[in-house]
């Protein structure tokens, strides 16, 4: 009746798991108790979960992100922890069965349900908007990407107290995640969450593809996008050329695992070679998809804060899409020590290294930006500076990883752990936290507080030296990744540096926290009456903040890059009184949660081989996903009316700028308004 | 790279030094014991102060380009269109191009000259240690000296040594990360890394590719001795009193045990290390499946080698070893893992 689940699965045994599931059965229980006794559920039901409007699903790829993130960084804490105590023969406080699951699901939850909602959350906020469009191509796809994700993620976490989580590491390399060696439903855990939530992310690369090419305003050109678009692009190129070879990847290992086929095992001609190969031919395109945007965002932010054009935009163009075709011919350098031949090893070294030849184009592209610009030090711009120091010197671990003959002695040690945290952190961690400071007024209509979000800068940027570089040190020891305890002492200051560097770091997100509060409560005192605090360059920031549901009262025409900037020069320019018309929307769909809490049924089936409940899973999807297919009833019009009236109130406030009471007053009444 | 060979040794000396003070002699990447860790040591510092010449401007650039040009700075220049320029943009073209082509060139040679599996030219007669990883231990077999150790292993100094290196298991890898070069382990995959260590003493080695709960114990020690002492070594592996057999005796040790203690086995069946290669490669064609069924698959691969005894093989792929480049060659004769070690040669 229920497959493999029964009660044993619960782990009781285990403190550390069942106070953390005590605490999530509380932290949860008042969540809902307070959405209950608020009576919000119809609210987030009807605004929220349904909703097809791109900004709001940013907002909530961005919640499920940060959520995510606090997870991810327990384990980290927990990991930092157990190797700064477990030296010279000490067993530390994780047996290996539990620090293997917490290293592995480390991995699996800061790629995928950290860093990939954060830069998907980035773009679905972001793109519309600087193309002029009202929203994406295909509003409905967006909604089910996003719901398909955030199931994923809930799935990942069942298995923290239903079973357990992978214990293989995060690509679970075959043969080990076999069912010979990896027995136990932490596999399938893995495959069903990284296979619903791929599809979910092939769907959006599809999406953001079409809205790019197809969506954009009249006058905006390919060449006139500006570059946070063109990075999303080259990333969506990305998304669509690579997700599915983890969905073949991962179904051949689900074939291994089901059925007993032997794509990857060690009998039978089952090749584990292949399944590297075929991971690695997704996951390098994979951390291109994640730090392009964040390319983009750190353009954006230079060129705002130095008010300045972007220096060489065509060279930055096409810097991004030679990274783009290059990250696909480079995935071999992930393992040098498999044996190849010495002229494969060196073609794919030389590959690796001509990336570096883009990347430095645009740092120095960057730099003579704000060469002879007026620089601003926001945080932005700070996380932006701690960027170019940071992620040049992981670029410079990473050409030397891509020396074949000196990788044979760093591969697998803690320098590789070093180098991506080094490009991760430094790169996409940064950019994201740039871009969600950047363009948090224009989802919210207020800004963040400057002085927690560089409290917070100082103490990622601290922490990540203090917690990183000792890593490096240590691999020159001979220090190798995945060691749940080591028997040399002498390594154990290190270790011990990096734990304190680790909680630096846990500062940093404090700081992050206290700042969305902070910045929530004085949220009148920052609010952006403009809809342009920066004074910015790109569309996005010639409409109201929080932009419109509609985005644009009327489609913007675009003349150059920094279309707005430049009509901002232009101050005599007649404003536009042609009449409003009627707008055509997308309505909100209840098919996105529906069909994605069902895959999350199937998911779990699957994991546990209770067959008529993926069955029945299975048939949900395929039911539900027919019954939206024949919904004819998926749009409307605004009438013209309703935007002006919307518009109004935004020119009234506008003008009423500087704030005052009066404007907070009308601030308050805009709000019920909207509400 | 001709002219800047003193300025080269003289700079990779000052990093050396450099970084030593940082470390201290521990540093096992730093303070290598055998000639493929001290080339590789003087690539990885090579390479790093070529980086130099672009990493310092950059953060030289970022510091003070951020703090010249901030806005309270009424001094400097603001120019808010400017953002082209044809000198700059080629200076930042060209000069990483300069750097990652001469790259280019140190990742191609050693990546020829450094290849695991070039056999090492020395004054001494090379040697064959066959490194296997099982769940979680390393069975080191001596193929000329018909002895086997597991967690142990002891060769002379100044000879090269070729590892045969695979697995039983999962997927691992062989380091010993002061004499140089690591080498992945693969169950069915026959692939080697050649090392010669040119201090005696005592390296650790470990597997560094995670293979499951007791990945952290696989470690061994490395024991360089004079040859006098290996041989003594030899001799008293050879007094012990357990015997390796295949496969019952191999599938016993092949059980999953974590921090295994050293253990010595006075004789073992000969061509065990290319019995427990072939034994993955079962398969439909010869009707054996599933790692269960290793004992008849191996047999039967042990029977088609028939007479060939185990010197005539050990010494045959020495031979090969000595005449040139040979990659992940089975020592025996035509066996089913030609087709594999192919995939290997073209990295899967």
């Amino acid at each position: 009746m229920f497959g493999k689940l029964t009660l044993e699965a619960i782990p009781y045994h285990e403190p550390i798991i069942m106070v953390v599931a005590v605490f999530m059965a509380i932290g949860g229980a008042a969540l809902l108790g307070a959405l209950t006794y608020y009576r919000k559920w119809g609210w987030l039901w009807n605004e929220w979960f349904t909703s097809v409007d791109h900004k709001k699903l940013g907002i909530m790829y961005f919640v499920v992100a940060l959520v995510m993130l606090l997870r991810g960084f327990a384990d980290a804490i927990m990991m930092r922890t157990q190797l700064a105590m477990a030296a010279g023969g000490a067993a530390g406080y994780l047996p290996p069965e539990h620090y293997d699951q917490i290293f592995t699901a480390h991995g699996v939850i800061m790629i995928f349900f950290v860093a990939m909602p954060m830069v998907i959350g980035l773009m679905n906020l972001v793109v519309p908007l600087q193309i002029g469009a009202r929203d994406v191509a295909f509003p409905f796809l967006n909604n089910l990407s996003f719901w398909l994700c955030a199931v994923s993620a809930i799935l990942v976490n069942i298995s923290l107290v239903v079973g357990e989580f992978d214990k293989t590491g995060w690509l679970a390399y075959a043969a080990l995640s076999g069912i010979e060696f990896s027995p136990g439903v932490g596999v399938d855990y893995w495959i069903w969450a990284l296979q619903i939530s791929g599809i979910g992310t092939t769907l959006t690369g599809i999406n953001f593809f079409v809205t790019i090419l197809k969506m954009r305003t009249k006058g905006m050109t390919l060449f006139r996008m500006p570059i946070f678009t063109w990075t999303s692009l080259c990333a969506n190129v990305l998304i669509i050329a690579s997700f599915p070879i983890l969905t073949a990847t991962i179904a051949l290992l689900t074939l291994d695992r089901y059925f007993g086929m032997h794509f990857f095992t060690n009998d039978f001609g089952g090749n584990m070679m292949m399944y590297v190969n075929l991971i690695w031919a997704w996951g390098h395109p994979e951390v291109y998809i994640l730090i392009l945007p964040a390319f983009g965002v750190f353009s954006e932010v230079i060129a705002t804060f130095a008010r300045k054009r972007l220096f060489g935009y065509k060279t930055m163009v096409w810097a991004t899409v030679a990274i783009t075709l290059l990250s696909f011919i480079v995935w071999l350098h992930h393992f040098f020590t498999m044996g190849a031949g010495a002229n494969v090893n060196a073609f794919f070294g030389i590959m690796t290294m001509i990336i570096a030849i883009p990347t430095g184009v645009k740092v120095f592209n960057w730099l003579f930006t704000i060469f002879r610009g007026s620089l601003e030090l926001t945080s932005p711009v700070l996380w932006t500076l701690g960027f170019i120091i940071t992620f040049t010197l992981g670029g410079m671990t990473g050409v030397m990883l891509a020396l074949p003959a000196a990788n044979f002695v760093l591969h697998n040690s803690l320098f590789g752990i070093a180098h991506f945290h080094n490009v991760i952190i430094g790169g996409v961690v940064f950019g994201m936290m740039a871009g969600l400071t950047y363009w948090f007024p224009k989802a919210f209509g207020f800004t963040l507080s400057e002085k927690w979000g560089k409290r917070s800068f100082w103490c990622w940027f601290i922490g990540f030296y203090v917690a990183f570089m000792p890593l490096y040190e240590l691999s020159f020891f001979g220090a190798v990744r995945r060691m749940q305890s080591y028997a040399n002492p002498e390594w154990q200051p290190w270790m011990i540096l990096a734990w304190v560097g680790a909680v630096i770091i846990m500062m940093g997100i404090a700081c992050t926290i206290i700042q969305f509060w902070v910045s929530i409560r004085d949220r009148k005192l920052n609010a952006d009456l403009t809809g342009d605090p920066w004074d910015g360059r790109t569309l996005e920031w010639s409409t109201s903040s929080p932009a419109p549901f509609y985005n644009f009262a009327r489609s913007p025409e675009v003349g150059d890059i920094d279309s707005f900037w430049s009509q901002k020069q232009r101050s005599n320019e007649q404003l536009d009184d042609a009449p409003y018309t009627n707008i055509h929307m997308p309505r909100n769909t209840v098919a996105g949660p529906v069909i994605s809490f069902v895959a999350l049924i199937l998911g779990f089936a699957m994991v546990w081989h209770i067959w008529w409940l993926a069955a029945f899973g299975a048939l949900g999807v395929v039911v539900s996903f027919i019954a939206r297919v024949f919904n004819e009833d998926i749009d409307y019009y605004v009438p013209a009316a309703e935007v002006a009236r919307i518009e109004r109130e935004h020119e009234k406030r506008k003008t009423s700028a500087p704030s005052s009471a009066a404007s907070d007053r009308e601030q308050t009444n805009y709000v019920e308004a909207r509400a | 790279m001709q002219l800047p060979t003193h300025w080269r040794r003289r700079g990779t000396f000052v990093l050396v030094v450099l970084c030593l003070l940082l470390t201290g002699c521990s540093s096992a990447l730093l303070d290598p014991k055998g000639q493929i860790g001290v080339e590789q040591r003087s690539l990885i510092l090579t390479s790093f102060g070529l980086m130099l010449i672009v990493v310092i401007p950059v953060i030289v650039m970022t510091l003070l380009f951020g703090w010249r040009y901030r806005r309270s700075n009424s001094v400097a220049k603001y120019l808010p269109d400017w953002a082209h320029s044809n000198a700059i943009e080629a200076a930042v073209w060209t000069v990483p191009c300069l750097i990652i082509a001469v790259l280019a060139f140190l990742t191609f040679k050693p990546s020829h000259s450094l290849d695991p599996h070039k056999p090492i030219e020395g004054s001494v007669e090379p040697m064959e240690i066959q490194a296997v990883a099982l769940d979680w231990k390393w069975l080191f077999i001596y193929p000329e000296q018909g002895i086997a150790s597991v967690n142990e292993l002891a060769f002379p100094v100044d000879t090269p040594v070729r590892f045969r290196v695979s697995s039983g298991s999962v997927m691992n890898a062989f380091f010993i990360p002061r004499l140089g070069s690591q080498i992945y382990a693969m169950a069915g995959m026959d692939n080697d890394v050649h090392l010669i260590a040119d201090e005696e003493g005592v390296y650790p080695g470990r597997s560094t590719n995670y293979s499951g709960a007791g990945f952290s114990g696989m470690t061994f020690d490395a024991h360089v001795t004079s040859p006098a002492e290996f041989d003594a070594w030899v001799e008293n592996v050879r007094t012990a009193d357990d015997t390796l057999t295949f496969p019952d005796g191999y599938e016993a040790l092949a059980q999953p045990t974590e921090y295994h203690p050293v253990e010595y086995f006075s004789a073992v069946t000969p061509e065990l290390y290319e019995s427990i290669v072939s034994s993955f490669h079962g398969g439909e064609g010869s009707g054996h499946g599933g790692h269960s069924s290793h004992g008849d698959a191996n047999s039967e691969g042990h029977d088609s080698h028939g007479e060939s005894s185990e010197l005539e093989s050990a010494s045959a792929s020495q031979q090969q070893a000595a005449i040139g480049h040979v990659t992940n060659q089975p020592a025996g004769d035509d066996h089913a893992m030609g087709g594999h070690s192919t995939s290997v040669e073209a990295g899967g």
